[in-house]
């Protein structure tokens, strides 16, 4: 295979590797979000939950942003087709993600029990919503969304946005969620005591079930759905232009790949192992281990999805031929070499300042400790 | 393929608002960062409390607008892929690249080290806390250094060209997309004028507090700072605001033709309109009171090259026109058939103006049939709206040169604490408050106008940039943002007046007013 082609390859993986970090850094503080009501029971408690991730929050939706930046960068054709395509869905993701910023910060400005619990409220929505929707927009993909390209590439959208939110898709959104608790709960218990500590490390055990239960749903569903596979040559250094193939939807498609490499089937085998261990884990008070556990499961369900789909990326349900694949939704050789050398540098340099920033507050937090600190939400 | 003149104009005003919604809080951000960094290190460095307690206060308004700051920001980064597919697809190869290193090299740095800046006082040493705060610094002008450089493509589309195989541009060099002339000018400009900002702020409020005879001591030292601070900014903004303005006149003469009212090409050296009033119809001023002779020297720095007129300008882009349309009939016949050799040369020879082809497509759907009056409504297009750019323009620089008087006066009066004494001062000082934030939103009506109706200038029309969605969904967005920020402004201004009223306070958020009880009642315990 040419450089191209390879640097295609390495730049799907890398995308699994920013949407695992959305999910494990993201999903973690929504996952407290959603929780927040359950998790602290009166004023006190829930402002040492929302200071645990207080100092951090800001920094992990980095990972969402740079989600955004990276796919428009090295994959603009779904950036382009998926964000407008989905736009209804994309708009929901949105606005309940800007309420979060101010509900973090401005929630405890105020001393009015009303105004505090309608940014519980928010935090709430802005934590369950948009993890609902990145599971459903994973499961539309592997669904395929009805869109199709005229001859200049612009991309039109054919359905309805009610049919976005398909039974098969929301129950995605169910699985994101429930990783996401999971992981905001193993981080509850490695910061909080008493009472908090004790609602999180049930709150681990419940979401790590209903995960396991909703896996396996989902993937018996996928095992039926026809998925699609491509009929006509190719070239994986091709220009990447989507309009050149044939592409054929069949049931059963999305197996091709487990039945002609059986190794594969390492990665669902992981969610199962890794929520299980997270569990047991929790349960045993290693609350540090299960957190990573927790990240574990997010890379198996994310490469079980991505290894069923390889190479398809945004499947077209109208027009299968223009679905979008590694080998043609790509940014040019040069853009992509050049993100990967920038990449390369400032990846490492990220993970050593956030390792740094969450040893410099680690610890535990109580109603306590926070009390006086001027700058404590 | 024709495009509903409403869902333009209504992924236009959407980018718009939000655009300048966003740039309310962010050249705030980008200057008060500085200002904090400025105020703790002298506090390390002299280990006056003071110094600390005034980081702190201005922290506190900092995180307040950084909030909002950022969740904007998430709107413009999903804005490009839902309202304006097409033009993702066309230049995401370009534009995506310093959007996405952005989050790699600036927002991360920011947005954690934010974290630190603000939980981390008792946690550090002065030393690394100190650090800390720098590289909040550094983040947020780094940030604007990416998405000014991906904002410099827009205005002069260097280090890239359109391929026919893939529709779209491509990027051919990266160190010309970064080292664009007009980003880094813009670059510069734009940050400044992001501590311009800070500084009035950090004044203003400062003024308030000794009008009131309040928090005194806190607030002569940070009038005194954000004066010296500001005054080199102001002077800085207006400089490079005119290195700006020159390499627009070379780089986007259309733009220049607006913010100047011009539309007959004059003898060098031309003169300047102080004040005019435009009409872009009968493609000439009103009334005008003119100055002789500056304009040549002013935008050109020399005293002979002559500055188009628009009707000239008009006159070149019909030319244009003509030249592209062999280029978009080639591009659709390759697109049929990658490997007709005709084609690719009959659309090799015409490229350079594939842009204007793309103009016409909107009067003309089919451009091999386009009438000269097509062509002519095309050509009238290609220049931006004149009385706004016009008028935004004297307003940003009237702004500038207003706040360079003010700073000085500050600076002046502060230097010998007579500050105090004149109280004119601080009332002109607080009531310019919003002139810097005004200056900024002109700034960008400006640029981003001036560059109408491009969205990458020559290159991509902005009629052909916009998504195929319907205009009830674009309806729907637009009226879903207004009431979210309407509602976001007012929780934030009541906020930030709420602290500013309340001073450097001690001691932590205040405990809920019922406590526990009102809880258990709704959680049913």
């Amino acid at each position: 295979m040419e450089l191209y082609g390879v640097m295609k390859i390495v730049w799907w993986l890398l995308l699994g590797v920013l949407l695992c970090g959305i999910g494990v850094m993201v999903g973690m503080d929504m996952g407290i979000g959603a929780s927040l009501t359950y998790l602290g029971r009166n004023d006190g408690e829930r402002r040492s939950v929302l200071n645990m991730i207080g100092p951090h929050w800001d920094g992990n939706q980095v990972w969402f942003i740079l989600g955004g930046g990276a796919v428009f960068a090295a994959w603009p054709t779904i950036y382009a087709t998926a964000f407008s395509g989905l736009y209804i869905v994309m708009l929901v993701l949105l606005w309940s993600m800007i309420v979060r910023p101010l509900g973090f910060e401005y929630r405890s400005k105020l001393p009015s029990p009303r105004w505090r619990k309608a940014w519980d409220a928010m935090l709430f929505v802005s934590g369950a919503v948009p993890m609902i929707v990145f599971g459903a927009a994973v499961g539309n993909m592997l669904k395929g969304v009805p869109f199709h390209f005229d001859w200049q590439m612009q991309s039109f959208y054919t359905g309805s946005f009610i049919w976005l939110f398909n039974p098969f898709s929301v129950l995605c959104g169910v699985m994101a969620l429930a990783l996401a608790l999971f992981q905001g709960a193993t981080m509850v218990m490695n910061r909080g005591e008493g009472a908090v500590y004790d609602r999180a490390r049930r709150l681990v055990t419940v979401s790590g079930i209903a995960a396991l239960v909703v896996f396996t749903g989902a993937g018996i569903w996928v095992s039926r759905l026809a998925g699609y596979v491509i009929t006509s040559p190719v070239d994986p250094s091709q220009p990447a232009n989507p309009l050149g193939k044939t592409v054929a939807h069949t049931a059963g498609a999305w197996l091709s790949n487990y039945q002609a490499h059986p190794v594969l089937w390492v990665l669902p085998a992981l969610v199962y192992v890794a929520v299980i261990v997270g569990i047991v884990l929790a349960n045993r008070r290693r609350s540090h281990a299960a957190w990573w556990f927790g990240a574990l499961a997010w890379i198996g369900t994310l490469g079980t999805a991505g290894a069923a789909m390889f190479p398809f990326m945004m499947p077209s349900s109208s027009n299968p031929s223009q679905s979008l694949t590694v080998w043609d939704a790509s940014s040019s050789e040069t853009t992509l070499l050049w993100m990967l050398l920038f990449t390369a540098v400032f990846i490492p340099l990220i993970a050593i300042y956030t390792s740094w920033a969450f040893w410099v507050m680690r610890g535990k937090v109580n109603p306590e400790s926070i009390e006086g600190d001027e700058h404590a939400y | 393929m024709t495009v509903d003149p409403a869902v333009v104009e209504l992924s236009r005003i959407q980018f718009a608002a939000t655009a300048l919604y966003h740039f309310i809080f962010v050249p705030l951000t980008l200057g008060l960062a500085f200002l904090l960094a400025t105020m703790e290190t002298i506090y390390v460095v002299t280990g006056r409390e003071i110094y600390k307690e005034m980081t702190q206060f201005w922290g506190k308004l900092f995180a307040i607008n950084f909030a909002l700051g950022v969740a904007t920001g998430l709107t413009m980064e999903f804005q490009f892929g839902t309202n304006w597919s097409t033009y993702s697809h066309f230049v995401g190869d370009i534009f995506g690249a310093p959007l996405a290193i952005e989050g790699l090299m600036a927002f991360f740095l920011e947005s954690t080290f934010v974290g630190l800046m603000l939980f981390g006082w008792n946690r550090m040493s002065r030393g690394k806390h100190l650090f800390v705060t720098y590289m909040v610094a550094l983040g947020s002008n780094l940030s604007a250094l990416w998405i000014l450089i991906a904002n410099g493509f827009m205005q002069s589309p260097e280090g890239a060209s359109f391929d026919p195989f893939t529709m779209r541009m491509q990027l051919s060099s990266f160190t010309n997309l970064i080292f664009n002339a007009d980003a880094q000018a813009k670059f510069v400009h734009t940050s400044i004028a992001g501590y311009v900002t800070a500084s009035i702020f950090v004044l203003g409020v400062s003024a308030i507090y000794m009008l009131r005879n309040r928090h005194v001591e806190l607030a002569r030292r940070s009038f005194r700072i954000a004066a010296l601070f500001g005054v080199f900014a102001t002077i800085g903004v207006i400089t490079l605001g005119d290195g700006l303005g020159y390499i627009d006149g070379l780089n986007q003469p259309q733009k220049l033709v607006a913010m100047e009212g011009l539309w007959k090409t004059e003898k060098a050296p031309a003169g300047m309109n102080l004040i005019a009033w435009p009409d872009q119809q009968a493609q000439k001023n009103d009334w005008a009171v003119k100055i002789p002779y500056v304009l040549t020297p002013l935008v050109t720095h020399t005293f002979t090259k002559s500055i188009p007129g628009a009707i000239d300008l008009e006159r070149q882009a019909r030319h244009r026109i003509e030249n592209g349309i062999p280029a978009l009939i080639a591009l659709k016949r390759l697109s049929n058939d990658p490997s007709d050799q005709a084609a690719l040369t009959q659309f090799q020879a015409h490229q350079s103006d594939l842009g204007y082809a793309l103009l016409l497509e909107r009067y003309a759907p089919d451009v091999s049939k386009a009438t000269p009056a097509q062509v002519e409504k095309a050509a009238k297009a290609s220049i931006p709206p004149v009385f706004p750019v016009f008028w935004s323009f004297r307003l940003m620089v009237l702004a500038g040169f207003s706040m360079l008087a003010l700073m000085i006066l500050a600076v002046i009066h502060s230097l010998k604490r007579t500050e105090m004494r004149h109280r004119w001062l601080l009332r002109t000082a607080a009531w310019f408050i919003p002139v810097p934030f005004l200056a900024c939103e002109f700034g960008w009506l400006v640029a981003e106008m001036g560059r109408q109706p491009w969205t990458v200038f020559g290159m991509l029309p902005t009629w052909f940039s916009v998504s195929t969605h319907t205009v009830p969904y674009m309806a729907f967005s637009l009226a879903g943002f207004v009431t979210l920020y309407s509602i976001f402004i007012v929780i934030e201004m009541y906020l930030m007046v709420k602290f500013i009223r309340q001073g450097p306070s001690e001691g932590g958020p205040p405990p809920a007013e019922r406590s526990d009880s009102g809880y258990a009642f709704v959680v049913g315990e």
